[in-house]
């Protein structure tokens, strides 16, 4: 560490004042402004717990039942409330147990900082009781991480962990923390970070490249936008209504971008992606001008990029240089945070409408709603059906809800099938698509915004993984609604077996327990529908029940989602059966 | 964009932090592309190191990692060069044994030759040093190992280039 690497934010009257590394990592942690972490204690951490007891109507720490939901519901967290979510581990075992979820924030550009104990300094490398390199293995998945041997470091450390973690492209950052580090005394001050040397997490923006890019939408016949999450990162979800209107652009989103404008809006086209909408997809590969604000082309997005969009020009709005042409090669990067880039090339737009154009989006909607969303959302047959479900729980929460989804065909059909009114309604784990998300991430996200409903969208498989954090739920009573589409199966990867691999369907069956009394023994109200008559009244119990609730629903064993985009194929051959 | 596999020379200049060389180095890992030669140093900026990169890819190829290495926290400044960019030597050191050194002309000569010199000697074995290309280093392998080579240690490329790279001016914009 090099002080001279750091800018300070300017403190006149900065006391130093003698305590030990952990009651510093506590004071570091309020001067952060955060009010409340999750994590498990253990050996190499247990200064720091200690210290957190004498501080704890300041600081409320979450118990999780495992480090895994520990980061998980830090997620939870960041992403509905927009600040630094964190998450504390010891050393070993429980700093590794982290990885998965230090892994899913690093995809999905989440704000997390992990906080781990470590073997005392002498000790390191010595392949002591609980040690690991987790420095060396959480490389990889780290925005940045750091290791403190020394008390003195802390300050300067956990100041430059925050900035980092929130800043430009956000993402998780780990602090390793050496036992002797914990304990050692040192005269503390504590200054915020504004600026690291080597670090440039807003690109200068470009007056020629905004130029270019408003030629090119105004000139723009069949314009087209595809959103992802860095309109929802950057806070720029006036600035994108504003953009998308002004210019009448029919506008897509990915999985992550989900929320930022309304459903509802009639610029909103759907959901482009391997189980996205028709019309987005298809037109894809037909609109003239194809503008890409704050996503990533990620390959669940474009399919096979050989055949992606070759005949519009691209434009890239971004926030991180790495992602212009990583994978599609683009004719206008902009790079900036899109809420300054938006706002700056506004004037220089013409207004437009589109409409020949739009109606085409319409048509084909027409089509994927008489052979898909018709099924889906007023089925005929006896088997209830994911998406009835969901059109359930839009009409009791009046599409107000937080929906955070686990992964797999329930996440298609909730992010199909969700009403997302408000921004930062759609929490869910895209790129690393980690079963066990829902559970705990839910467990984050009601404590992150108190004031919205948040419904956890489970599959039975996922449930599974991370469901020993119904004792956290019992144990903090943080009131989350648990709705788990059971089929049986572990559905997506069913219905790729039933598709491609001639129906063998290997190691997917699943035999499940009572869930029902499971939740009854954490003392959660629960209950089961298997019929389509009780549906209505069962969710409405679960919406106005005040403390958690449990709700199973027996859905179609072996319904599948459609459209979908074979894996490979290209966006053109989306099937819709 | 040319997608001919060639020599490209990546000179990163970066913090001197702990764990560095692990982030960089596990971008080219995870794209399974080898690292042909390393070598970290100081640069000519006091704190700042300077970490020289040889590999064999497409243009491509190495704009997208250059990307991904200046994407690091702590990486100031990352460029790529073609050979014909650069000034660039690699230094090797070999140990023979002092008795072909004395009792053969050719061994003498060779050395005389390829511009090395000799860095230390004593009774039982010689060892010389040669900076240069890669290729002279080779054939002055190939050369000396006709007659025993004891020990051979070559380093990774060092390289200069022949334009200007602002990373002073860089730095002094983050006092401002």
């Amino acid at each position: 560490m090099h002080t001279q690497t750091l800018k300070k934010e300017k403190s006149e009257s900065v006391k130093s004042e003698r305590i030990t590394g952990s009651e510093a990592i506590i004071r570091c942690l309020l001067a952060e402004g955060v009010n409340t972490l999750y994590g498990y204690p253990g050996g190499a951490i247990m200064p720091v717990y200690d210290e957190l007891y004498k501080y704890q109507d300041k600081i409320h720490h979450v118990l999780t039942r495992h480090e895994q939901g520990a980061v998980h519901a830090a997620q939870g967290f960041a992403r509905i409330s927009g600040k630094v979510g964190v998450a504390m581990a010891t050393s070993g075992p429980g700093a590794t147990n982290l990885v998965t979820g230090i892994a899913d924030a690093q995809i999905d550009s989440t704000p997390v900082v992990c906080i781990t104990g470590q073997v005392a300094s002498h000790l390191l490398g010595s392949d002591a009781f609980q040690e690991t390199d987790i420095v060396g293995i959480s490389t990889p998945v780290t925005k940045w991480n750091h290791q403190i041997t020394k008390a003195s470091e802390i300050p300067e450390v956990f100041a430059k962990a925050f900035y980092i973690a929130k800043s430009g492209r956000p993402g998780p950052v780990l602090i390793d923390i050496t036992k002797d580090a914990q304990f050692e005394e040192f005269d503390f001050e504590y200054q915020k970070c504004t600026g690291v040397r080597s670090y440039k997490p807003y690109p200068k923006v470009d007056e020629k490249s905004l130029k270019e890019a408003a030629e090119l939408i105004n000139k723009a016949k069949k314009p087209m936008v595809v959103w992802g999450q860095g309109v929802i990162l950057g806070k720029a979800e006036e600035e994108f209504k504003a953009f998308i209107e002004k210019a009448g652009l029919p506008s897509a989103w990915t999985i992550l971008g989900a929320s930022a404008i309304p459903n509802s809006h009639p610029l909103n086209v759907g959901m482009v992606g391997m189980h996205g909408n028709y019309a987005p997809n298809l037109l894809t590969n037909q609109c003239d001008v194809l503008i890409a604000i704050g996503m990533r082309f990620d390959d669940r997005v474009t399919g096979n990029l050989q055949t992606y969009a070759k005949q519009a020009k691209i434009i890239h709005f971004e926030i991180d240089p790495a992602e212009v042409n990583k994978n599609v090669m683009v004719d206008t990067p902009v790079l900036g945070d899109v809420k300054v880039t938006l706002s700056e090339i506004m004037p220089m737009l013409n207004e437009n409408s589109h409409d020949g154009w739009r109606a085409e989006f319409q048509r084909l909607y027409d089509i994927e709603f008489k052979k898909i969303i018709e099924h889906d959302l007023y089925p005929t047959k006896d088997g209830l059906t994911m998406g009835e479900v969901l059109k359930e729980v839009n009409l009791q929460t009046r599409g107000m809800a937080a929906i955070v989804s686990d992964v797999g065909q329930h996440q298609m059909i909730a992010c199909r099938y969700a009403n997302f009114n408000v921004s930062k309604s759609n929490i869910t784990s895209g790129g690393l698509g980690t079963m066990g998300f829902a559970l705990p991430a839910a467990i984050g996200a009601k404590m992150g915004a108190p004031e919205r409903e948040v419904v956890a969208i489970i599959g039975d498989g996922g449930y599974q993984m991370t469901i020993q954090e119904l004792g956290t739920i019992f144990q903090t009573k943080v009131p989350v609604k648990i709705l788990v589409l059971n089929n049986e199966f572990l559905g997506m990867v069913r219905q790729w077996q039933q598709l491609f691999f001639d129906k063998r369907y290997a190691s997917t069956e699943m035999i499940n327990p009572d869930f029902v009394t499971i939740a009854k023994g954490y003392h959660i109200p629960a209950q089961k529908v298997t019929k389509r008559e009780d549906l209505t009244a069962a969710v409405k119990e679960m919406i106005e029940c005040e403390g958690p609730y449990f709700l199973e629903v027996a859905v179609e064993k072996e319904d599948n989602v459609f459209p979908m985009i074979p894996s490979g194929a290209s966006v053109s051959d989306i099937r819709l059966e | 964009m040319n997608n001919e596999i060639k020599p490209f020379t990546v000179s990163v200049y970066t913090e001197n932090s702990i764990g560095l060389l692990n982030r960089i180095s596990a971008i080219f890992q995870r794209r399974h592309i080898n690292i042909e030669s390393i070598n970290t140093s100081v640069s000519e900026i006091p704190g700042v190191s300077r970490f020289t990169i040889l590999v064999e890819v497409t243009e491509e190829q190495i704009k997208k990692i250059i990307g991904q290495i200046e994407k690091q926290v702590e990486v100031i400044k990352a460029y790529y060069h073609t050979d014909e960019q650069t000034i660039y030597q690699e230094s090797c050191m070999i140990k023979i044994k002092s008795s072909v050194l004395l009792e053969n002309q050719k061994v003498q000569n060779l050395i005389k030759d390829n511009g090395a010199r000799i860095v230390t000697a004593n009774k039982e074995f010689f060892v010389i040093e040669k900076s240069g290309r890669k290729s002279e280093i080779d054939q002055l392998y190939r050369d000396l190992s006709h007659y025993g080579i004891m020990q051979f240690v070559r380093s990774g490329r060092i390289a200069i280039t022949k334009d200007e790279m602002k990373i002073t001016e860089m730095l002094s914009a983050f006092y401002q």
